[in-house]
């Protein structure tokens, strides 16, 4: 269980990354963080206790395999990840260009 | 028909790979390359919307058939339902690359834009027809990682800003879905939609259950841009070229949003009548808090787009009245009148909102500003864009005979049979003041000719930009014709048929 809480409190370090930070770069490394807990709680939900790798073995049909989705399914979000950081940091170098500054209060064209 | 499925999604992807590619070689291929596939799509989506009717046909990618009918593998479903948004997305689509033609010559690199509206186009097909929730995950990034490219294509101060919020909001509504995607993997151990529906129903821990609903609400919610999540909306449609806020504004958040929001919430989840309410208010507040933000605005974009939020708000609230009648099993002729009456209300969404944001778009070619105090007495210099955005104007205020009208008017009285009437007095109230928001936005760009405003030279925009208006106010007269029996009975009832029957989409999938 104690991991499932320590997935949790790696959201919350980037949730309060991504509300508190000013700078630029820094809220989205924040947002990696979210990601990559999520990542970790699509991992752990495989997991089998004792589990071995699922490589089926007709000599031995009774041993427990963990479950071989959850992994699949974090290497497709993992690369969909690399893919909507990558956009966002292109994105901060633009601004950057632009306003010259990475302080997120200086950016505040838009309102109402 | 399945074999014609993976079409939907195949087909743009491999256009935005060719036009990339292949217009380096040839000039302008680009742009009749992305017609063309918007074309073919168009074709077999009306096809697809005419011979579904009441089946439901499942394509099984890679050929995997359910083993001790548990589906495994990937599978795409094409109902009633997903026909009518899959027409909306490429009718929408073909129109916006038409006007694309000439208003995207400013910009450079155009393979670019052309390519990245094929994915996003691709994505939002994926969303629509995926069987699984993963997959609906997958095609929603891709969609959203597009349309995030698309807002910014601009790359100017307003652009970047608005984008980095829609990409800021948006991550952070995938981690919510995904977050969601992992638990309901946890308990189920299957991502068939259909699947989960038979494994919940064999029982389930109720606390266990809300979280799921509340972690896949607050996720959608924040693609759909429901009123406590619609931040980025304004921005982000404001400050997006205007054939891509047309997509974003009537298709975008109605196909990666609402779409799957009414999707999981009847085929997935059992009702529950808690959820049901939530969903009500919601689309209450949206509604009601949409239209006050929009009266005020003097930028005609962010004023079409508050008016998106305020408009899925009846969508939202209408579809939440079925769920509330359904859920405590009194009533259902109400509930599906309630249905019909969002659905269609949808389709009448994109057709008007995408010829408003077009005649937007029209206005800032030719008068070069996006400002209401700036401009007047347009009419007489653009008599076609006047026409055509006086007519989308009286269909979002609901005034006969155009399309909004009969949606509008669908849902009041759903509301009124279902004994809601604060919420059928609200729709109406509602409905009134959109009226004075588009007075006033005809009034200010298109008649009283301030002397101050007086501009030498201002034409009427070029012909494919015309054409595309043009189409898009005809179908909105068009849509009407939905509400006739005749055709309301093979468009609308298949749709609300497949949300009624509680069993029958996962029974048709799973085989059981």
């Amino acid at each position: 269980m104690i991991v499932y809480l320590l997935c949790f409190i790696l959201f919350l370090v980037g949730l309060y990354g991504v509300i508190t930070r000013r700078n630029l770069i820094k809220i989205a490394i924040s947002l990696s963080v979210m990601e990559f807990s999520s990542f970790l709680f699509l991992a752990l939900i495989g997991y089998t206790e004792g589990g071995v790798v699922p490589i089926v073995d007709p000599a031995d049909p009774v041993k427990t395999y963990v479950d071989p989705l959850p992994q699949a399914l974090v290497l497709t979000a993992i690369v969909i990840g690399l893919a909507t950081t990558a956009m966002l940091m292109a994105v901060i170098i633009r601004i950057y260009r632009k306003y010259g500054t990475f302080d997120i209060r200086e950016i505040k064209n838009l309102r109402g | 028909m399945d074999t014609l499925i993976p079409l939907f999604v195949a087909v743009p992807l491999a256009g935005a790979f060719l036009t990339m590619i292949l217009s380096r070689f040839v000039r302008h291929l680009d742009r009749y390359l992305a017609a063309a596939v918007l074309l073919f799509l168009a074709v077999i989506s009306f096809r697809a919307l005419f011979t579904t009717g009441e089946t439901v046909s499942v394509y099984k990618a890679g050929g995997w058939e359910a083993v001790n009918s548990i589906p495994i593998g990937i599978y795409m479903v094409l109902d009633g339902f997903s026909a009518i948004i899959l027409c909306i997305i490429s009718l929408i689509g073909f129109l916006s690359v038409l006007y694309s033609f000439s208003y995207i010559d400013r910009f450079t690199s155009q393979n670019y834009f052309y390519a990245l509206f094929c994915l996003m186009i691709s994505g939002m097909n994926g969303v629509v027809l995926s069987g699984d929730i993963f997959n609906i995950f997958v095609f929603l990034e891709i969609s959203s990682i597009s349309s995030y490219a698309l807002v910014a294509f601009g790359v100017g101060k307003n652009e970047l800003e608005a984008t980095l919020k829609y990409q800021v909001l948006g991550g952070i509504a995938s981690f919510l879905i995904l977050f969601a995607i992992a638990f309901i993997y946890w308990k189920t151990r299957t991502l068939n939609l259909a699947d989960i529906r038979t494994v919940l129903g064999q029982g389930h821990d109720h606390g266990y259950y809300l979280l799921i609903q509340l972690l896949l609400l607050s996720g959608f919610g924040l693609k759909a841009a429901i009123i406590p999540f619609h931040a980025w909306l304004p921005d982000a449609h404001s400050s997006a070229p205007s054939p891509i806020s047309a997509m974003l504004s009537g298709v975008l958040i109605k196909a990666v949003g609402i779409y799957v929001i009414i999707r999981l919430f009847f085929n997935m989840f059992e009702i529950t009548e808690g959820m049901a309410v939530v969903i009500t208010t919601l689309g209450t507040l949206s509604m009601v808090i949409g239209v006050f933000l929009a009266i005020g605005q003097w930028d005609i974009k962010r004023l079409l787009a508050y008016h998106s939020i305020s408009q899925m708000g009846y969508v939202v609230m209408s579809v939440g009245i079925g769920m509330l009648l359904m859920a405590r099993g009194i009533r259902t002729e109400v509930a599906a009148l309630a249905i019909t009456g969002g659905l269609f209300h949808m389709m009448n969404h994109a057709a008007f909102k995408g010829l408003l944001f077009l005649n937007a778009g029209a206005i800032e070619y030719s008068a070069g500003t996006r400002d209401l105090r700036e401009m007047g007495g347009l009419a007489k210099d653009m008599p076609v864009t006047s026409a055509t955005s006086f007519a989308a104007s009286l269909s979002i205020s609901g005034i006969p005979p155009f399309n909004g009208f009969f949606s509008k008017l669908i849902i009041i009285i759903a509301a009124v049979m279902a004994r809601f009437y604060l919420l059928a007095a609200l729709a109406a109230i509602v409905s009134i003041i959109t009226l004075a928001s588009f007075m006033k936005f005809q009034r200010y760009a298109f008649y009283d000719k301030k002397p101050s405003a007086v501009k030498e030279g201002i034409r009427e925009v070029p012909v494919p930009m015309l054409i595309s208006m043009v189409i898009l106010a005809i179908v909105c007269l068009l849509l009407s014709a939905v509400a006739l029996p005749g055709v309301r009975e093979t468009i609308l009832t298949p749709a609300t048929d497949i949300l009624m029957d509680q069993m029958k989409y996962s029974s048709q999938i799973t085989g059981m």
